[in-house]
C-alpha cells in the first residue's frame, strides 16, 4: 500500500505522499511516479485521490466565484478593486451599469469611490490577463452596512460547513446576514452591533479551530452560551438595579 | 584592527575553536511566521548568525514591465545590516551583496512552482542581523522556510550548509574565522527528494582528489539541516494546535 | 531578425540534439569552439588580450597604479576585477551601473585570480600601510555570443600574462618611474571551464542559444597544479551530485587544453 502517512497527519513540502497509483489532488505533485506536497497542510486520501488542505494558502481566482474587495483605483473605463488575490481585479463600468456607460457624462467615483467596499463575481480569469468582475446580479454591489471579517481563504469551506450547515446555524443563531467572499472576506451585517460581534467571534472560532471534528456543535454551544450570559449579566443588572 | 595571534584552528583532539568537531554542525535555533506584515516569514540563529527571511507574494510586479508572461518572477535580495559585522558596513548594496543576491535566487528557484503564477511577483528579502561565517548558508535555509510559511507552493525546501578545508582537514560549517585562516569555504544549497545541487560555490584551493568528499560531506550536512527545517515547520503548527486544545479545554 | 532570441523550434532541435550527445554546430559535448588569442593590443594598457572564442569576444587590459593598501594587508598590494558588459556587445546590454551579470562575471573571474594567488600581491608593495600598486584587470566584452565567463578568464590570464610593470625607485616617500619595464611575475595559472545542462546533459562552452535553453550552468576553475581555486553554479535549475563529479573530472582535463593555447612553455 504504497501511502506514507495517515490521514490528517501533517505534511510539508516536499513530503513524499504516495506512489504510483494514486491520483494528485490539491496541493501535490507527481514526479517519478512518486506523489509529493506542495504546501504545508493536512494530508488527506479519497479513494484512490491524495490531496493536501493547506494550512496557508493565498486565493487564486475562479470564475463564478463571489468575492469582496476594495476600490484601490478609479480609470477611465472602469474600478481596480483588490480582491486580496496575486492578481487585482478590473470592473468596468459597462459590468456596474444597468444602462449603457456614458464616458462623458458618467462620473465613475460617485458611483464607486477609492476605499468602497463592493461584492462581485469573477465573470473571467485566465492565465493571460487579470480578473474581470461584474455587480449585475441580485446581492451584488456597493457595500454600505456591516462588519467585515478577513480568513485564510482555505477555511472558507469550514465557514459555509457540509451543505451549507455551519453558515445556516450561524445566520439563525446570531441573526445576521452573512455574506461570504471566496477570497477569505466575510460581511456580517446584523440588527444589533451585538450580533454582528456573536458572529465574528463565531467565525474566528471556526478559523481557529477549522481542523477540528465537532465543530459546528461547539460553535452553536459557544454562541448560546455567550447569549445566555448576556441575558443573565442584564437581568442581574435589573435586579441589582431594583434592590438599590 | 587585525589580530595577528595566530590560534590552531583544531586542536590535537580534533577539536575547534569553538568546541566542535570536524564534522559537526553549529546549533541552529529556527523560528517559523514571526513577522507581521510579510507573507510568510522565518529566522534563523545559526552559532553566532543571525538572519531573518521574509516573503511578498505572489503579487503585482512593480515595475509591470518586468513581468514574465508564463510564471512568476522571484527576486531577492541579500543584504548586510550595518552593525552586522565587525567593521561596520555601509548600508549600501555591495557587489558581494548582489552578487549572493543572484546566486540565493537562483538557489531557491527550482524549488519553486513559479509557473502557476504569471505575471506576479515574488519577493523575497533576506537580512543578515549578525554574521559570523556561513550567512549564504543560513539565508537560504531561511528564506526557503519563509516561502513555505507564506504558503507558495514548493517542490521541495531547500538546505544550505558550507564545507570547507582548515589546517588540512576538510570539516563542515565553518565560521568566519575558519574561512579567513582556513584553504577553502565551499557553500552548497541542496533539494534532499531529486538529489539536486541548487549552489554550489567555492574559493580557496582544493586539490581534485579532495572534491567528492567535500561536496559529500556539504550536503551531509544539509541533510542535517533539513531535518531542523521540517522541524521547525511543524513546531510552528503544533503551536496553533496547542492553543486550540487549550481553549476547546477551558469550555 | 534582429531579437537574440532563438526561435522555439530552433530550442526544440538543439535540445532534441544534445539528448543524443550532438550539438547544432556539430562539436562534441566536450568540445570548445575555435579560440583565437592575441595579447599587447593595447599599448597604453601595462597589459592586455582579446579571446575570440567562436563569435564571442572579450578583451581585457591591466591597469597598474598606486594606491592604498587594505587596512587587514598593509603590505600586500591589491588585485581588482572589473567587467563591463558594454551596450555594443549584444542588444540586451544595456548603459548604466553594473547588473548582477557583471558583478558575477567580474567576481567569478576576481576569484580564479586572487584564490590561486597568481600574483604575488606581497611584491607590490611601495611603503607597507601607506603606498602599494593595485592591478586593475578589466574586462570589456565585445561581443556576446556565450560563454562569457571562460573567454573573460582566459582573456585575463592572457593580459595577466602579458602585463609588463613600469620600473620605479621610491624617494621621499613618492614612487618616481624609471626607464624600462620588468614582466609582472605571475606564479599560477588559473583557467575556468563553463559547463551548461541540457536535458540532463552535460556540454562545456554553451555558445548564446544553448545558454538559453539550459537548465543550469557550472564554472570550474583550476590551476596549473590541478587543484580547484573557484566554483560557480548560475542559472535557474540544478546539478545532481554525480553530475558535478562528472564535471570536475572533464573540467582537470580541459582546463590543461586550455592552459596551453595561453601559457607558452
Amino acid at each position: 500500500m504504497p501511502v506514507f502517512y495517515e490521514r490528517r497527519q501533517l505534511v510539508m513540502p516536499g513530503d513524499l505522499l504516495a506512489e504510483n497509483d494514486y491520483m494528485t489532488g490539491e496541493n501535490t505533485y507527481r514526479e517519478d511516479g512518486k506523489i509529493y506536497a506542495t504546501r504545508v497542510g493536512l494530508v488527506d486520501y479519497e479513494e484512490r485521490r491524495v490531496f493536501v488542505v493547506a494550512l496557508k494558502a493565498f486565493y487564486i481566482p475562479a470564475v463564478g466565484d463571489t468575492i469582496i474587495g476594495k476600490v484601490t483605483e478609479v480609470g477611465m473605463s472602469g474600478w481596480t478593486i483588490d480582491i486580496r488575490a496575486p492578481y487585482p481585479a478590473l470592473l468596468r463600468a459597462s459590468d456596474a451599469l444597468e444602462r449603457p456607460f456614458r464616458p462623458q457624462q458618467d462620473d465613475l467615483p460617485s458611483i464607486f469611490d477609492v476605499g468602497d467596499l463592493v461584492i462581485a463575481k469573477i465573470v473571467a480569469y485566465d492565465r493571460t490577463r487579470d480578473p474581470l468582475l461584474t455587480i449585475l446580479e441580485p446581492s451584488l454591489g456597493k457595500i454600505t452596512r456591516g462588519q467585515l471579517v478577513e480568513v485564510t481563504p482555505t477555511k472558507i469551506p469550514r465557514v459555509i460547513g457540509k451543505k451549507g450547515s455551519m453558515i445556516t446555524m450561524l445566520k439563525q443563531e446570531t441573526g445576521c446576514q452573512i455574506t461570504i467572499g471566496q477570497n477569505g472576506l466575510i460581511l456580517v451585517s446584523g440588527k444589533t452591533p451585538e450580533d454582528e460581534r456573536l458572529a465574528i467571534m463565531a467565525i474566528r472560532k471556526i478559523e481557529r479551530e477549522a481542523h477540528t471534528s465537532g465543530l459546528t456543535d461547539r460553535v452553536t454551544e459557544m454562541i448560546r452560551k455567550e447569549k445566555g450570559e448576556k441575558e443573565v449579566v442584564e437581568n442581574v443588572t435589573k435586579e441589582t438595579r431594583k434592590t438599590h | 584592527m587585525s589580530q595577528k595571534k595566530q590560534e590552531k584552528l583544531i586542536d590535537e583532539n580534533g577539536v575547534r575553536l569553538d568546541g566542535r568537531k570536524v564534522n559537526e554542525l553549529r546549533g541552529l535555533k529556527i523560528e517559523v511566521g514571526i513577522l507581521g506584515n510579510a507573507d510568510g516569514s522565518a529566522y534563523i540563529e545559526q552559532g553566532k548568525n543571525k538572519i531573518l527571511a521574509a516573503v511578498y507574494g505572489p503579487r503585482e510586479v512593480h515595475p509591470k514591465h518586468l513581468a514574465l508572461p508564463d510564471r512568476a518572477l522571484l527576486r531577492c535580495r541579500y543584504h548586510m545590516a550595518p552593525f552586522s559585522v565587525q567593521e561596520r558596513k555601509s548600508p549600501a548594496p555591495s557587489r558581494r551583496e548582489m552578487e549572493l543576491s543572484k546566486v540565493i535566487r537562483e538557489a531557491l528557484e527550482p524549488s519553486v512552482f513559479t509557473e502557476y503564477y504569471p505575471r506576479t511577483s515574488i519577493d523575497l528579502f533576506i537580512e543578515v542581523l549578525q554574521a559570523d561565517g556561513g550567512t549564504r548558508c543560513a539565508g537560504i535555509t531561511v528564506a526557503s522556510l519563509a516561502l513555505a510559511d507564506a504558503g507558495i507552493p514548493m517542490r521541495d525546501l531547500v538546505a544550505a550548509c558550507a564545507a570547507g578545508k582548515i589546517e588540512g582537514q576538510i570539516v563542515l560549517d565553518l565560521t568566519d574565522v575558519e574561512d579567513k585562516a582556513g584553504e577553502a569555504d565551499m557553500p552548497l544549497a541542496y533539494m534532499p527528494n531529486a538529489n539536486a545541487i541548487t549552489l554550489l560555490q567555492m574559493d580557496g584551493m582544493l586539490p581534485g582528489e579532495e572534491f567528492e568528499s567535500m561536496v559529500n560531506l556539504a550536503v551531509e550536512g544539509c541533510k542535517q539541516v533539513y531535518q531542523l527545517q521540517k522541524e521547525a515547520l511543524k513546531a510552528k503548527y503544533m503551536a496553533s494546535k496547542e492553543a486550540v486544545k487549550e481553549e476547546a479545554t477551558e469550555e | 531578425m534582429s531579437s537574440i532570441m532563438a526561435a522555439r523550434i530552433k530550442k526544440k532541435r538543439i535540445a532534441q540534439l544534445i539528448a543524443h550527445g550532438k550539438r547544432l554546430d556539430e562539436r562534441g559535448p566536450s568540445d570548445y569552439r575555435e579560440i583565437q588569442i592575441e595579447a599587447g593590443l593595447i599599448e597604453r594598457a601595462e597589459g592586455s588580450a582579446r579571446v575570440r572564442l567562436g563569435k564571442t569576444e572579450v578583451l581585457v587590459g591591466v591597469k597598474i597604479e598606486t594606491g592604498e593598501p587594505f587596512l587587514d594587508t598593509p603590505n600586500e598590494g591589491v588585485l581588482t576585477v572589473n567587467a563591463e558588459l558594454v551596450p555594443l556587445a549584444s542588444p540586451t546590454f544595456e548603459a548604466g551601473p553594473p547588473d548582477e551579470n557583471s558583478i558575477e562575471l567580474a567576481r567569478i573571474v576576481d576569484r580564479g585570480i586572487r584564490e590561486s594567488k597568481a600574483i604575488a600581491l606581497e611584491t607590490l608593495c611601495v611603503e607597507p600601510g601607506k603606498t602599494v600598486f593595485v592591478v586593475f584587470v578589466d574586462v570589456y566584452v565585445l561581443n556576446h555570443d556565450g560563454n562569457l565567463i571562460d573567454a573573460s578568464a582566459l582573456a585575463s590570464l592572457a593580459a595577466l600574462l602579458n602585463t609588463k610593470m613600469f620600473n620605479y625607485e621610491v624617494k621621499e616617500g613618492e614612487v618616481k618611474i624609471k626607464p624600462g619595464y620588468t614582466p609582472l611575475p605571475l606564479r599560477n595559472h588559473p583557467v575556468a571551464v563553463t559547463f551548461a545542462k541540457i536535458n540532463d546533459k552535460l556540454i562545456v562552452d554553451p555558445w548564446l542559444e544553448e545558454e538559453q535553453i539550459m537548465d543550469a550552468r557550472l564554472t570550474m576553475t583550476v590551476d596549473k597544479d590541478g587543484k580547484i581555486c573557484a566554483l560557480q553554479k548560475g542559472g535557474y535549475g540544478y546539478f545532481t551530485t554525480q553530475q558535478i563529479f562528472e564535471a570536475a573530472k572533464i573540467a582537470m582535463e580541459k582546463t590543461e587544453e586550455l592552459r596551453k593555447l595561453v601559457v607558452k612553455e
